[in-house]
């Protein structure tokens, strides 16, 4: 999910640099075409800044001089300039973009353009659109492999992870997973894709060298009904041994050990969850709440929310900002 | 192709060139799950035509591809699925003018597909399940809530994706008892639907504890166009005071002129006002807003629930051969009646076929013009197995017995 976060070591790397400015967790506001930005060390909003309309997927490039932001009912991405706010120019995105990863090349995104099946591949430097790919109806998760060599897009109705050759823009394999895959992760070594299914309430773990399906991860929380249990986003923690799983209308986040596939902790959010990004030093998860229109601080250590924070209206995307 | 774990970056500028080789050497995606020969699932739709009945209003008509235009889309979105899986969906439609023999055009669409959408009165449909040919066929209910379908009537062959009428009243005697507004009086219409509708009102009000204290049958002949401000209050006056007035009007003949004409302000519900229903286009939430565009898209029009209905029969079939990778309707009636099954049908919830009678379970959206009021089931509503048989007929109470083996 680069488009929401970045990878842990990077992260590590660019936050032990000395930054002009306090680290910032970005919140792309779905309803209100806007962006929160919270402020780390305080906890507060900072500012809020114009989007196009409704904006999903947001992402940093690797030197965070700019700030990539799905805005769907645009039909763009836009760039953004992060210190000023301004948009900087447009990229074609194909239409509806919901979600995006940033190539390990810092140059190509690929893009989930929901409405038309097809993801979208642009080259953020010419900004010319260099592939398109058919896949399945309603692509939203998007994924690229540490070593670059293969992108994701997972699509709602089809059901389906389809994967990506990046050399040639063409598809090489289909997965099927349960109903409504709605994001997608490499584990940080490369070694497996992490799909989430909505309706289907489980995440499937494959190897990502045969395709093969290792397992799935399952939720269970007293006193909701395995119905509204709908896992969305998810993220790595540093070490590659937890994943921090949001479940959407159940209002909690899941801990799920990497290694058993087994939910050691449910952490209680706000309503609604969609998606998540660390604080730069990964003590601190920020998770994105749309029907509360909130954002609610998880102690990483401890596994408890520590802060709910008012921001616009349907947040949905995070990223960081060291 | 293998995998690409070993491949050298793509030079962008030679990217055309990669392209077309990839695209003349290569089969199309997903070359090593696919058969050569795609697997034939052709679907069958059926509509038998009936006489409209005149009504008040002359805006607005139903579409005249209710329900087709539904199974439409969901061939579409099973073809793009079927092009990664290699399977092949196609639609044949039938459509029987007034006065031709159903059960003929039955029996040739049967001939040419195991898996048929019906549109027909109640007692057609029965009888098209019943015919020889339908025997080990999967038939779609995709039109009627009549209840006596999934009970004393029901057929083994015989799947229901259309809510059935006390799904319907059910979530809406839910809201009304999550508002807490229980005293309710009650307007009919003289068409035998209306009967058939007021009873599952009655019923519902009976299970969740709601009382309708009073009711009127609607037998003004009049054009109400002109009169309803006059007749309205009137007609209303002595229900004496009530919470909400439900009104059953199936033929939408005269309930769109009751409501802000009643003698005291009160709100309306059934046909008119909140009206429970399988689909509307103010549906938008669970990613309701792409099935909506993507229909309006293909027809150019707005969804209904008779187009969700046939859309959720095709997507159906569609989802148990995906996840077969078989086209056999004995494995895949199994299939959809087991608890493998789930249907992701925009509404928030994963959608079900009930084992006992062949009812899809699903949320129902209780809609005004422009909004979703409420989504039943309403939360506090609790049930051993799952909310959604809060709605309609539960297992313990059905009188189907066609489904046990």
């Amino acid at each position: 999910m680069r488009c929401l976060a970045l990878s842990a070591p990077l992260l590590a790397a660019l936050s032990a640099a000395s930054m002009a400015h306090a680290a910032e967790i970005w919140i792309t506001n779905e309803k209100d075409n806007t962006i929160s930005v919270i402020d780390v060390a305080t906890l507060e909003v900072t500012r809020t800044i114009p989007t196009g309309e409704r904006p999903r997927g947001i992402t940093f490039s690797k030197d965070y001089s700019v700030v990539y932001i799905c805005a769907s009912d645009s039909d763009t991405v836009q760039v953004m300039d992060p210190e000023t706010g301004e948009i900087l120019h447009d990229l074609p995105s194909g239409e509806d973009p919901e979600q995006f990863v940033l190539h390990p090349d810092d140059k190509h995104l690929y893009i989930a353009n929901e409405d038309d099946a097809i993801t979208t591949v642009v080259d953020t430097e010419t900004q010319k659109v260099v592939a398109q790919i058919n896949v399945g109806i309603e692509p939203e998760g998007m994924a690229v492999s540490p070593d670059g060599n293969i992108a994701i897009t997972t699509s709602e109705t089809t059901n389906m992870a389809h994967w990506i050759d990046t050399g040639t823009q063409q598809l090489f394999a289909n997965t099927l997973v349960d109903s409504r895959p709605r994001h997608a992760e490499f584990t940080h070594d490369g070694g497996q894709l992490w799909v989430s299914s909505e309706i289907g309430g489980t995440i499937t773990v494959f190897d990502a060298r045969s395709q093969a399906e290792l397992g799935k991860v399952r939720f269970d929380i007293p006193n909701i009904h395995p119905d509204k249990i709908q896992p969305v986003g998810f993220e790595f923690d540093e070490k590659g041994e937890y994943a921090w799983v949001a479940l959407g209308p159940a209002n909690h986040v899941a801990v799920v050990n990497m290694k058993t596939l087994e939910v050691e902790d449910y952490v209680l959010v706000g309503r609604r969850v969609w998606h998540m990004a660390f604080s730069p030093d990964m003590s601190q998860l920020f998770t994105t709440n749309g029907v509360s229109g909130d954002v609610t601080v998880i102690d990483v250590a401890s596994r408890n929310p520590v802060k709910t924070i008012k921001v616009g209206r349907y947040p949905w995307g995070a990223a960081t900002r060291p | 192709m293998t995998g690409p774990a070993q491949a050298a970056r793509c030079d962008w500028r030679s990217l055309s060139v990669a392209v077309l080789l990839a695209t003349a050497l290569a089969p199309p995606a997903l070359a090593q799950t696919a058969a050569n020969e795609p697997l034939a699932v052709p679907i069958g739709w059926l509509k038998v035509v009936e006489p409209d009945p005149p009504i008040l209003s002359n805006l607005a008509p139903p579409p005249a591809d209710t329900g087709l235009a539904g199974a439409r889309l969901g061939r579409e979105d099973n073809a793009t699925t079927g092009s990664f899986t290699g399977h092949d969906y196609q639609l044949t439609e039938t459509l029987v003018p007034e006065g031709e023999d159903p059960l003929a055009a039955a029996r040739s669409a049967l001939a040419q597909t195991p898996f048929l959408l019906v549109d027909a009165p109640a007692e057609t449909m029965v009888k098209i399940a019943d015919l020889p040919e339908a025997q080990g066929a999967l038939i779609f209910n995709v039109a009627r809530g009549e209840d006596r379908l999934r009970g004393t009537d029901c057929r083994r062959n015989l799947l229901h994706t259309a809510p059935s009428d006390s799904m319907l009243t059910d979530a809406l005697m839910q809201f009304i008892a999550w508002r807490q507004w229980s005293d309710l009086v009650l307007i009919e219409g003289e068409h035998p639907g209306d009967a058939e509708f007021s009873a599952a009102l009655d019923a519902s009000a009976t299970k969740f504890g709601q009382k309708i204290a009073a009711r009127k049958t609607w037998a003004f002949d009049a054009d109400m166009r002109r009169n309803a401000s006059a007749e309205v209050p009137l007609f209303t006056q002595d229900f004496g005071d009530y919470d909400l007035l439900l009104i059953s009007d199936t033929l939408d003949d005269f309930d769109r002129y009751i409501p802000f004409n009643t003698w005291l302000p009160r709100p309306t519900g059934g046909t008119e006002g909140i009206v429970p229903a399988a689909w509307s286009p103010s549906v938008e939430q669970s990613g309701a807003a792409q099935l909506q565009s993507r229909f309006i898209e293909l027809t150019g029009r707005e969804m209904q629930s008779g187009d969700y209905a046939a859309w959720a029969a095709v997507r159906a079939v569609g989802e148990a051969v995906t996840r077969l990778n078989s086209a056999d309707p004995a494995a895949l009636r199994d299939f959809l009646l087991s608890d493998q099954f789930q249907l992701a049908g925009f509404k928030g919830r994963p959608q079900s076929f009930r084992d006992w009678n062949g009812q899809m379970r699903q949320p129902i959206p209780l809609v005004s013009d422009r909004a979703v009021v409420a989504l039943a089931p309403i939360e506090g509503f609790m049930h051993q197995v799952t909310e959604l048989d809060t709605l309609g007929t539960d297992r313990a109470e059905s009188a189907c017995t066609a489904f046990s083996d």
